[in-house]
């Protein structure tokens, strides 16, 4: 209960800070523009030389794009700023300062820092969604809709679990600055159905990098392609992770001497 | 009479000399990156799975495609698309340079006041340590390709004409992308909040210089388009170069546009660097 009320303390403080640039709001904007427009060129590309790719149409594939530019909002907003403050810290070995407070550790560096401004790119995402599903012709259900949400927030823990488990590493490797490229780079297979990779990149963007758990899923739930069978087992995936991600923090933490701040 | 004469020598000697120290330099620099990145392979491979995923992503969606279509896309096989984004791999390794978003950094952290007090234009060292660099990165890049090729198959049947013509091409690129990364660099100092122009400098190149798609694929006008601007000589022609089956003329023709380019590049560079650095007042060093 201690680490909700500090977590929700962090984030307020993390969010005044961020309300002061408020000029970054419209830049925001211009870069998700950039970035959906960019997207939209692509699919554009992709049906001028099919009608369905993998068996996906084309607002259905809309609708997969705008669920992985939704989710990769929440990551730039509440996960990647603070692996990336995480990865500094030790580098720098100014990360003393937070193991040193009383609370526990993995609460602390996963609140430290918001970037607010980045959630414009859920918004851009969540219209993308809109506008993919009303051409779907198919009317989405509340039950739809509630797993949607509810798979999303699987797919999120899945990411966090993730990037703190490759963060750990900065224990032992220290220069790691890349990671976000290769987060970046990986995240990019979730903008098309997982069915059109070749098995070794499947199980790969699945259970490795579970880029596809946290997008696929949660567009399958919000066009009715989704058996229940894959809730559950992304379920009990991201109950696993989020204890394997506990246990390798506190084993990373017991390997780190600090750099002395 | 005889002070005419010893003058020439001289000036030429001096000219020579410069040329020399010149050469010393980015030799120097260039060793001094590749022992300093070794170093850093971890990072290095990071950094290039990372890369490495856009064009994979590409291949798969239209090699998919390609096979739902009796094996072609607008006369793409997919074996041929495989060797179009596999040598992608090694033009973007190449063409990676000292970003524009980087000057900002390099502004705020107050690295560059340092970096003025040195004797030469600070392009020179960019140029060479990215160089440099490059050795390193293509020689971790070789088991990367090797195992793209036996997981997709790729079409690829240089002549000695195209590799000669493709190892000037990469070059080319570096040198062009370099410039034109420098000349939206300068634009840090007028503004912190240059993000928003060099994400839409790099949308315009993703769809223009056939890094996203190969260019066949784009609609004529965008193709034609692309001929007038820098893109495509950065990523799409040293592609072709290889893998497309391009006639000497127009081999030849394509490096002199990248010279012309280069040029372009350079001169915007000097005009911006010029003009940047009289607004420049130090932060820290």
């Amino acid at each position: 209960m201690n680490a909700v009320r500090v977590g929700l303390l962090y984030f307020k403080v993390g969010v005044l800070n961020e309300l002061q640039y408020r000029v970054n709001f419209f830049l925001q904007l211009f870069q998700s523009l950039i970035q959906a427009g960019t997207g939209l060129i692509m699919l554009a590309l992709v049906y001028s030389h099919t009608t369905a790719l993998n068996g996906w149409t084309e607002p259905e594939l809309l609708s997969l794009l705008g669920v992985q530019i939704m989710l990769g909002g929440l990551i730039h907003t509440f996960i990647q700023p603070n692996m990336e403050k995480l990865m500094q810290d030790v580098q720098q070995g100014t990360l003393d300062y937070a193991l040193t407070k009383p609370a526990d550790s993995q609460v602390l560096v996963s609140v430290r820092q918001f970037q607010i401004w980045q959630s414009v790119e859920v918004f851009t995402g969540l219209t993308l969604l809109i506008v993919g599903l009303t051409r779907i012709e198919s009317s989405v259900g509340v039950v739809d809709a509630l797993t949607f949400a509810f798979a999303l927030g699987i797919g999120i823990i899945l990411v966090y679990c993730f990037w703190l488990i490759v963060t750990t590493s900065a224990f032992w490797i220290v220069r790691m600055e890349n990671v976000l490229e290769l987060f970046e780079g990986i995240y990019q297979t979730g903008r098309w159905p997982i069915g059109v990779y070749p098995v070794w990149l499947r199980f790969s963007v699945t259970f490795l990098i579970p880029v596809g758990f946290a997008v696929t899923v949660p567009a399958q739930a919000i066009t009715s392609r989704l058996h229940w069978g894959t809730l559950v087992v992304s379920v009990v995936f991201a109950v696993v992770l989020f204890g394997l991600t506990r246990w390798f923090w506190r084993f990373g933490l017991r390997h780190y001497s600090g750099a002395s701040a | 009479m005889s002070t005419e004469a010893a003058e020439l020598p001289v000036a030429q000697l001096r000219e020579e000399g410069r040329w020399r120290s010149l050469l010393d330099f980015y030799v120097t620099t260039m060793r001094t990156a590749v022992a300093e990145q070794l170093q850093y392979r971890v990072t290095n491979y990071f950094y290039m799975l990372g890369m490495i995923a856009e064009p994979v992503i590409q291949l798969v969606v239209w090699t998919t495609i390609a096979n739902e279509h009796g094996g072609s896309v607008n006369g793409i096989t997919a074996s041929e698309f495989a060797a179009y984004y596999i040598v992608w791999t090694l033009v973007r390794n190449m063409n990676i340079v000292f970003g524009a978003p980087f000057w900002e950094w390099r502004i705020r952290e107050g690295q560059l006041s340092g970096q003025l007090l040195r004797p030469m234009n600070i392009l020179h060292y960019d140029l060479a340590y990215f160089a440099g660099w490059k050795f390193v990165v293509v020689g971790l890049w070789v088991p990367i390709a090797i195992g793209l090729s036996l997981v997709f198959h790729p079409d690829l049947h240089p002549t000695a004409l195209e590799i000669v013509v493709f190892i000037f091409a990469i070059w080319g690129a570096y040198l062009i992308r370099s410039m034109f990364q420098g000349v939206l660099g300068m634009l840090n100092f007028w503004t912190t909040r240059g993000a928003a122009v060099f994400d839409l400098y790099m949308a315009t190149e993703m769809l223009l210089s056939g890094r996203l798609v190969p260019l066949q694929l784009m609609p004529g006008w965008v193709q034609t388009l692309a001929n007038f601007l820098p893109f495509k000589w950065t990523f799409g022609f040293p592609i072709e170069a290889l893998v497309g089956h391009m006639s000497p003329t127009s081999l030849m023709l394509g490096l002199g546009v990248q010279v012309l380019w280069i040029g372009i590049g350079y001169v915007l560079f000097k005009f911006a660097w010029t003009a940047a650095i009289k607004r420049f007042s130090a932060v820290g060093g």
